[in-house]
């Protein structure tokens, strides 16, 4: 197992997320076949029932596919993945802008501090 | 919905001096992995006897599948004592074609299939096995039963991190959760926290709140263990 929750977050959004970022990162790829239900619940240590909502969540999201008597497939639909991408860094970027407004940073400072990190991490 | 697997309907159960159970009424739904919780004395081994007809309620109905416990509730259920019910001088196997002998729903082939998996020889003998090798074994013995409801008393009590995780991975490989709903007592949340679909909280004898983990962390954005303890301040 040695998958570490969340306590305080509902474990299927977890896994949820996960799976998004193995999407996204590319470990999974469009068309890859997941693992079946009861693979997943054994590798996370979690109850079959959770898998199965992280599985009609995904689906639901149009990132992951049924495919009659085959399981759960990574959709083919590249757009659908693009725009996964996008809504992903969207999200991360909100959140980091919100932060760092509330904590007093003017857009300026933002622009300029992560140009200055990226640089200095190139090196 | 399906009807509730197990129904208790104002059921109270006393011992001589204490009363472990009063009115408790409460409902658990099929197809999962709950988790009976509360503190030492709080009425979880009862309820789980008196699902298991092992106990007779003073007052009050059990209902298992919609039908009224007795001892032929037996057929209907699977239980894991939290101590021990095994033959010491029977071998692993021996032990397996018993217990397919006393129980006509005894899936023998899932039985070898699940030793196999723990990594459980059938030529030891019981009486030789290390405790958590006796708890791998009674899993088996649970598991391995097409019951409708299996129930597990204490599961992980007292055993180490590693046989811990072994029990957790065999019960949901092996697990039929179409057919199967489990009802555990478990002192110790945090080891089976990620398991567990349903919890129900057990104090003083009354069932005071059913509900599922999930809601529980996305509602109240709690962990089952700050849940609790906030549930039973609440209720002091």
């Amino acid at each position: 197992m040695g998958e570490k929750f969340d306590a305080n977050q509902p474990i299927y959004l977890q896994i949820v997320q996960k799976a998004i970022r193995q999407i996204v990162r590319g470990d999974l790829k469009p068309g890859d076949k997941l693992k079946s239900v009861r693979e997943m619940a054994v590798e996370y240590g979690v109850n079959p029932n959770t898998v199965q909502r992280v599985n009609s969540e995904l689906e639901r999201m149009g990132i992951i596919e049924a495919r009659r008597g085959q399981g759960m497939f990574v959709t083919d639909d590249e757009e659908r993945l693009t725009m996964l991408r996008t809504e992903l860094m969207d999200g991360q970027i909100t959140q980091f802008v919100r932060d760092m407004r509330e904590t007093g940073f003017s857009d300026e400072e933002i622009v300029e501090g992560v140009k200055r990190y990226l640089g200095l991490e190139q090196h | 919905m399906d009807r509730p697997i197990v129904q208790f309907q104002d059921v109270s159960k006393r011992y001589p001096g204490t009363e472990a159970l009063k009115h408790a009424t409460f409902d658990l739904p099929r197809g999962k992995i709950i988790g009976i919780i509360g503190p030492n004395g709080s009425g979880k081994s009862t309820s789980l006897k008196l699902m298991a007809g092992l106990l007779q309620p003073d007052s009050g109905t059990v209902l298992v599948d919609g039908e009224k416990v007795s001892r032929l509730v037996a057929r209907k259920v699977a239980f894991l004592h939290e101590t021990d019910q095994l033959y010491g001088f029977y071998r692993i196997g021996e032990m397996i074609d018993y217990f397919s002998s006393i129980y006509d729903d005894f899936d023998t082939g899932k039985a070898r299939e699940m030793l196999q998996f723990l990594q459980l020889d059938p030529a030891l003998k019981i009486g030789s096995l290390s405790k958590g090798n006796r708890m791998r074994v009674k899993l088996v013995l649970v598991l391995s039963r097409n019951a409708p409801l299996l129930l597990l008393d204490e599961p992980l009590s007292g055993l180490d991190p590693m046989v811990r995780e072994s029990i957790i991975k065999g019960l949901i490989s092996f697990l039929d959760m179409e057919r199967q709903t489990v009802v555990l007592t478990t002192h110790e949340v945090e080891e089976v926290e990620p398991l567990l679909d349903v919890v129900a909280a057990l104090k003083d004898g009354t069932v005071f709140k059913v509900e599922e983990a999930d809601v529980i962390r996305s509602e109240y954005g709690l962990s089952l263990i700050d849940w609790m303890k906030q549930v039973y301040a609440h209720t002091r």
